[in-house]
């Protein structure tokens, strides 16, 4: 998790499974998620999302209820996904008491995740906010820069 | 010149050491290679690197004034690939929005049966 590209987090007035089931099941992924969902929640399992008359192979990586989820997904066409080729989303589900469940979502890939661990760590340690963060931070110093 | 794949731009940003170079640049403006590496704990030899991936992805440019090459950021650039990243993440605020939405409306249902 160490290599982020973006991080989002979502706290939900509902219990883990619940939140579990929305995030998991095809029928309920297709209201938050692409118009099109071909998935078996299996870890391995190929799929595919669709997002009008676009949409690309999807496949489970970690299925872990009711607390993991992940899937890779923007490979190429025809190759499988793995480091490298791919962006890889994961899901971690926090209950707070039994009526809530803190969400948070990760979205990463590429090169990053093919970095040596103790460069990844640093990269987390230092840029805990993320890259849009990070880049939003550097947009300002340049805006400012410039008005002065 | 072709653009860069966001992947490319991705990686260059994300190595820290770049990070710090754009930093400087950002908050600096023209500089030199010598300058930038007077103010970084690496090597000159890494600065010079770390300015040629800063330049094939676009976030930085060169110009000779007299004999020194200065650098500085691209602004376009840099705002583009802002604006892509914060797509990005309000794509996902969108869909967890959505998330909360379902999730909550079928605990709520879920709750009705129990205690009508």
């Amino acid at each position: 998790m160490a290599n982020l590209v973006i991080e989002r987090e979502v706290l939900i007035e509902a219990p883990v499974l619940v939140v579990w089931h929305t995030i998991t099941e095809p029928d309920q992924m297709s209201q938050w998620f692409a118009d099109r969902v071909e998935l078996v929640v299996e870890p391995g399992a190929h799929g595919y999302m669709g997002f009008g008359d676009q949409g690309g192979p999807v496949v489970v990586e970690t299925v872990d209820p009711p607390t993991r989820f992940s899937f890779r997904w923007n490979h190429p066409r025809g190759e499988e996904p793995v480091t490298g080729n791919s962006m890889l989303v994961e899901f971690t589900l926090t209950p707070e008491g039994d009526e809530r469940t803190l969400l948070r979502v990760t979205e990463s890939g590429h090169e990053l995740l093919a970095w040596p661990e103790a460069e990844k760590e640093r990269y987390t340690g230092e840029h805990q906010g993320g890259w849009a963060e990070y880049l939003e931070r550097l947009s300002d110093v340049l805006a400012k820069r410039q008005s002065v | 010149m072709t653009a860069p794949t966001d992947d490319a731009l991705w990686s260059a940003i994300a190595d820290p050491s770049r990070r710090l170079v754009l930093d400087l640049l950002v908050s600096t403006g023209d500089v030199s290679a010598s300058w930038l590496a007077g103010r970084v704990p690496f090597s000159r030899q890494a600065v010079s690197k770390h300015l040629v991936v800063l330049q094939q992805v676009g976030l930085i440019s060169r110009r000779k004034q007299g004999r020194e090459v200065l650098y500085q950021i691209e602004t376009d650039r840099l705002d583009e690939a802002t604006r892509t990243m914060a797509a990005l993440a309000a794509r996902w605020d969108r869909r967890l929005t959505s998330i909360k939405r379902l999730a909550e409306a079928a605990h709520a249902g879920a709750q009705k049966k129990r205690r009508p």
